[in-house]
């Protein structure tokens, strides 16, 4: 198999931006599966989009929009029974460790 | 070596403005602030895999009204963007905001300094939600936990970016104030920064005169007020002076300002922190602005600080520094203007509503002067008993501090208390022949020619009637019963 074209530091970079911790044998199985997806949108760039607007929806659509109005909110006992942890009414999560 | 004069500051204010909206930004939670911790929320704002975020129409337009009261190109087409970062205050770990086609750019803001006018280029104007609120126990550092209330997350959030054309940190408070008065007076925002309403970052680099290059820029974070605007800028841009006459170089970094302590401290290396991969926001489709809608908006625009100071000083005759502040909110400057349509003696009302009104309010906003217990016309009613002789000034003084804390109008309280100024001759001629008996070492001093005694004689006939009395009044008594002057 051909080297591929993402590098492992590029691997690390995308895994520490996710926050993800990967292992050595993950690190090398993303690089890979990484590497096959961008040979795929390698794919589509041959074809020729001279004449095709660029899109960023699937639907022709603009000016969704509503009324400034307040509805209900989620009872917060509700909103707090997703929580990983609480105090009081507060969702409570680790310290923040800064990079 | 180059010495820290040859250096001048290049600085940029990124102002966020949080919304004067009901709802949130792209869901219908309420924006009240001030409510219990969690009390707020949905799961479009909680940021749930599966919701659909829909752009509220009111954010949107007052964006628009910000953009044209800013002189800005509003563009045609704009679009959300998800910008990527992970923090606890944000649960989905992106913020929906706009990239590279914000919703209006290129405008600008005339701000006066030292008696120049100076226009301040706006970059861009855009619209984003605002993140949840963290709680540490203790400081950020020693924190075991911190608490997060999600009840501000979602909050529409105006992003106004200045370009890099400020040169003071003066010139950087000035320019802030202006904009805060623009967004009260336009209605967009409460302008409330101890609340968090308003919120100000300053990016800082400093270049040698006379050169057209950018130096690296430091951006300084956590500026609540136009007092740290001003002293934060300057310590950095002194810092930053600092370290390139004596050799190093300026790392671009973000900084804290620490208002205690009045000094920025680095946040830590952020290599990462730019890294946010934005990519449009596939649930909200594009917005696209008809020139009939902006037109239509900009007919809405009311008069705005500048324009109503100019106005204030050439309709009203007031010297420009009690237009000035007359003007800083539209709430006190429409109470000015209401007082003078009843009294039409503008200076007059000007130092009642600057020393008096003033002193006693909380603030000049618009909650502040709606809870004013005397409103514009009581204020007027009360200067026109000075005016017709009922009171005197001094009087007056007492008078009106007696209608802030009761909320009664000046008749009222003048009628109750026996007030009314005592402007009969007969009446305070027996007081000043009193006086003068009484004194006879100040009818010594004036013979001896010391003027300075009329007005301690003066002094002592309204303190025997409790001020009651008509000074013009008592002087002309006075000066008619004292002898001539040798």
């Amino acid at each position: 198999m051909a080297e591929p074209k993402i590098t492992l530091a590029e691997v690390e970079h995308v895994a520490r931006l996710a926050r993800l911790d990967l292992s050595e044998p993950e690190k090398k199985r993303m690089r890979f599966q990484l590497d096959a997806i961008l040979t795929y949108i390698d794919k589509l760039r041959r074809l020729d989009t001279d004449d095709v607007e660029p899109t960023s929806h699937a639907i022709p659509m603009v000016n969704v929009m509503r009324e400034d109005e307040v509805r209900p909110c989620l009872p917060t006992e509700e909103m707090l029974a997703n929580a990983p942890e609480r105090e009081g009414d507060f969702v409570r999560v680790p310290r923040i460790i800064e990079e | 070596m180059s010495r820290a004069a040859d250096y001048e500051d290049v600085i940029g204010l990124e102002v966020h403005a949080q919304l004067l909206t009901r709802s949130k930004m792209f869901c219908g939670c309420p924006t009240t602030f001030g409510g219990a911790p969690n009390s707020q929320t949905c799961p479009i704002c909680q940021g749930m895999p599966g919701v659909l975020p829909v752009i509220n129409r009111r954010a949107v337009e007052f964006a628009m009204r910000t953009a044209l009261a800013l002189h800005c190109t509003i563009n045609s087409g704009c679009r959300f963007a998800r910008k990527h970062y992970y923090y606890p205050d944000m649960p989905k770990n992106y913020q929906i905001s706009q990239y590279e086609e914000p919703l209006a750019v290129e405008g600008w803001l005339e701000i006066e300094v030292g008696g120049q006018v100076k226009r301040i280029g706006i970059q861009r104007v855009h619209l984003e939600e605002d993140v949840g609120k963290l709680v540490h126990e203790g400081t950020l550092e020693t924190a075991r936990a911190s608490l997060v209330d999600f009840n501000r997350s979602g909050v529409p959030l105006m992003e106004i970016v200045s370009k890099p054309d400020i040169r003071s940190p003066e010139e950087a408070a000035v320019y802030f104030k202006a904009l805060r008065a623009i967004l009260i007076y336009l209605g967009v925002c409460d302008g409330n920064m101890e609340e968090g309403s308003l919120r100000c970052d300053t990016n800082v680099s400093i270049r040698p005169r006379g050169s057209s290059e950018l130096g690296t820029k430091v951006e300084v974070k956590n500026l609540n007020s136009f007092k740290n605007v001003q002293q934060a800028t300057a310590y950095e841009g002194e810092r930053q002076r600092m370290a390139i006459t004596s050799g190093q170089t300026i790392v671009q970094e973000t900084r804290l300002w620490e208002a205690d302590r009045s000094y920025t401290l680095s946040m830590r290396s952020k290599e990462y922190a730019h890294d946010y991969r934005y990519f449009p926001e596939p649930d909200l489709v594009p917005l696209k602005v008809e020139q009939r809608w902006a037109d239509q908006l900009r007919t809405t625009l009311p008069e705005l600080p500048v324009e109503r100071q100019r106005r204030f000083v050439s309709q009203y005759g007031l010297p420009a520094y009690d237009a000035d502040l007359l003007t800083q909110s539209r709430a006190l400057a429409d109470y000015y203007e209401a007082a003078v349509r009843e009294y039409p003696k503008p200076k007059v009302v000007s130092n009642w509503v600057m020393s008096e009104l003033l002193r006693e309010l909380l603030g000049d906003d618009e909650a502040a002067i709606s809870k004013s217990p005397i409103p514009p016309r009581n204020l007027a009613r009360l200067l026109a008993l000075i005016e017709d002789g009922t009171i005197s000034g001094k009087i007056a003084k007492d008078v009106f501090e007696k209608m802030y804390r009761s909320g009664e109008d000046a008749e009222t309280i003048v009628r109750r208390e026996g007030l009314v100024q005592v402007a009969d001759a007969g009446a305070l001629g027996a007081v000043v022949g009193q006086v003068l008996a009484s004194n006879p070492g100040a009818v010594e001093d004036w013979k001896k020619g010391k003027k300075q005694s009329l007005g301690f004689l003066v002094g002592q006939v309204m303190k025997a009637t409790q001020g009651k009395a008509n000074p013009a009044l008592v002087n002309q008594l006075l000066l008619e019963r004292l002898p001539k002057e040798p």
